[in-house]
């Protein structure tokens, strides 16, 4: 499926985009498409461009090339400042007026985005933050200011969230509660692009992925349409009768990589295209094959693949 | 509207926070007080009221004091939140640019204006009780306020215009303190050193008024020594002012020129920074 046919009612669409700050290229001939409802995530090492992509769908910096469109829109005109009551932002290592409690920097921001500020409360309980709103942020560790960064981003329920690496800092529980309410968020509609370096954490639950090297975007699909792009090998591992390990070895047929033998047990790789084929001559295998574990290329994988060497 | 009053009372609340505003009113009262003491000695022979002699005293102090306070508000404003990252956030924010600016000065106005008003206003009631309810004078007391509170506005608009033009809050904090430098110091120092060698040469009359006009704490200073007659004859400086062609209209102009025009040049660098 070709990327610009995706759809023409994008939540996001960036057209040839690129950026420069001197003569340095941070994003170079970008395109990308984010529909309504979608989960987007932006992955690469750090320096690939992802916050300037970010701050490009915001609208804080101007392209130098090409055209970016938020819910319609250039984000960078001041027609677009009124849709800002659309969007939720969690920059990366959020800052905050550090005098204020977490309750005044909440309602502050719920003020310009014309939210109640009743709201805020809820907001509060919400991410945890309750029994310390009347302390100063100054005070708040890493976790609680991140925290509270999420519950401005989900002021006056935007649809659409842009969330800059937002679990680094936070601690595994704490981790855990914050999915839990991005999933919330999904269920509810809300577009989103998250930016992230823990691909084990983000793999389950994006609906896509951009991988981006030096300013490039490498890749952008779903996780099937990226192992398919790259190639990679899927794994399975089959469980045997004793003593039938190398008999089954030598009745999968071709295409098939063998990386292990053992007395009751045998390691493979395919390529997907092959996998359908094997796995149907392992089921007319019969008896001697007692379980079989699909062991699919996982994202960190496809990333690695991306990092050493594919070019664009 | 109603977004820039969010922004601006943040300010306040900082300013009140921080201890800025007491310590602006502690300052400004205290000096005001002490200066109308010690000054209200010699007001005898020249039967000029008190009031008077404190408008003289207090507008030359002034003029050192309200810039220096109106900087150290705003030197930080801009390149503090860009520096911190707060400017990033607030700017995904349904708030215009302008706004953010514009929030920011109302906030910091009001923040002078009520140090000023608290500092500047409690010691002419003090003064006004202590000399026995005399109120002569009251006027040219309430233009020093006023013309100070528009001298404040100015220097926070110089302010927003180095913070936003500098990348770090170390070379604003420098360039704050060489702005005054120059404004308050030294630009009057080479005025007038200029002028003793050149000894009535080059710099006439009319070379020499521009030259004053050209800075925005001389036109303070001429405004409040020469608009009202019981203070420019204390001052030694009557007629002056008209006598050079300065009415209060030009010398008021000219200082909102001086107010309108940093404030143009920082809204339009802040339009083009890159966050």
């Amino acid at each position: 499926m070709s990327e610009l046919n995706r759809g023409c009612n994008n939540a996001i669409a960036l057209h040839a985009v690129c950026k420069q700050y001197g003569s340095e290229t941070v994003v170079r001939d970008v395109n990308l498409n984010v529909q309504p409802g979608e989960c987007l995530v932006l992955v690469g090492h750090n320096g690939a461009g992802k916050t300037t992509l970010m701050k490009l769908m915001l609208g804080l910096t101007r392209p130098s090339a090409g055209e970016v469109a938020v819910l319609g829109g250039n984000p960078a005109l001041r027609s677009a400042v009124a849709q800002r009551k659309a969007l939720g932002y969690l920059p990366e290592s959020v800052a905050f007026y550090e005098a204020m409690s977490g309750r005044e920097v909440l309602a502050f921001y719920a003020r310009l985005k014309s939210v109640p500020v009743a709201d805020c409360e809820r907001l509060l309980q919400l991410v945890d933050l309750g029994a310390a709103a009347k302390r100063r942020v100054g005070t708040y560790s890493k976790g609680m200011r991140q925290r509270l960064g999420l519950a401005q981003a989900m002021l006056g329920e935007p649809q659409l969230l842009f969330l800059d690496e937002p679990t680094t800092g936070l601690d595994p529980s704490l981790r855990q509660h914050f999915y839990q309410l991005i999933d919330e968020l999904h269920k509810q509609g809300v577009t989103s692009v998250i930016s992230s370096h823990a691909l084990n954490e983000v793999e389950a639950r994006a609906d896509r992925f951009a991988i981006m090297k030096s300013g490039d975007m490498l890749a952008c699909g779903t996780l099937a349409e990226l192992y398919a792009q790259a190639a990679l090998p899927v794994r399975l591992r089959l469980s045997v009768t004793p003593g039938e390990a190398s008999n089954v070895a030598g009745r999968l047929g071709p295409a098939v990589n063998i990386s292990e033998v053992n007395n009751q047990s045998l390691s493979l790789s395919c390529f997907n295209a092959e996998k359908m084929p094997l796995i149907r001559r392992i089921s007319d295998l019969g008896e001697v094959v007692h379980d079989m574990q699909i062991m699919p290329p996982r994202l960190d994988e496809v990333y690695n693949y991306y990092m050493n060497g594919a070019t664009p | 509207m109603k977004l820039l009053w969010v922004l601006a009372l943040k300010e306040l609340r900082d300013g009140l926070r921080n201890r800025w505003i007491a310590a602006a009113i502690l300052l400004l009262g205290a000096l005001a007080l002490s200066l109308s003491m010690l000054g209200s000695a010699p007001t005898g022979s020249l039967r000029a009221s008190a009031l008077d002699i404190s408008v003289i005293s207090l507008a030359s102090l002034s003029v050192y004091l309200i810039p220096l306070i109106a900087l150290m508000l705003s030197f930080d404003s801009m390149v503090g939140d860009f520096e911190r990252g707060t400017m990033m956030l607030l700017l995904t924010y349904p708030v215009t640019r302008g706004q953010v600016m514009m929030g920011k000065l109302l906030g910091h106005v009001l923040i002078l204006f009520i140090a000023i008003l608290t500092g500047y206003g409690g010691a002419l009631l003090i003064m006004i009780a202590l000399g026995d309810g005399n109120t002569e004078g009251w006027q040219a007391y309430g233009v020093m306020m006023l013309s100070s509170l528009l001298l404040g506005a100015i220097f926070i608009a110089l302010g927003y215009l180095i913070s936003v033009l500098v990348r770090e809050r170390a070379t604003a904090a420098g360039a704050a303190i060489g702005l005054w430098l120059v404004f308050v110091i030294l630009y009057d120092l080479v005025l007038f050193g200029a002028l003793l060698l050149d000894e009535g040469q080059a710099i006439g009359q009319q070379l020499f008024t521009v030259l004053m006009l050209v800075s925005p704490t001389d036109t303070y200073r001429i405004l409040n020594l020469s608009l009202f007659d019981g203070v420019s004859q204390a001052a030694g400086l009557a007629g002056v002012a008209a006598g050079a062609g300065m009415s209060s209209y030009l010398l008021v102009s000219l200082m909102l020129l001086w107010l309108v025009a940093p404030l143009s040049l920082a809204l339009y660098a802040f339009q083009r920074r890159e966050l």
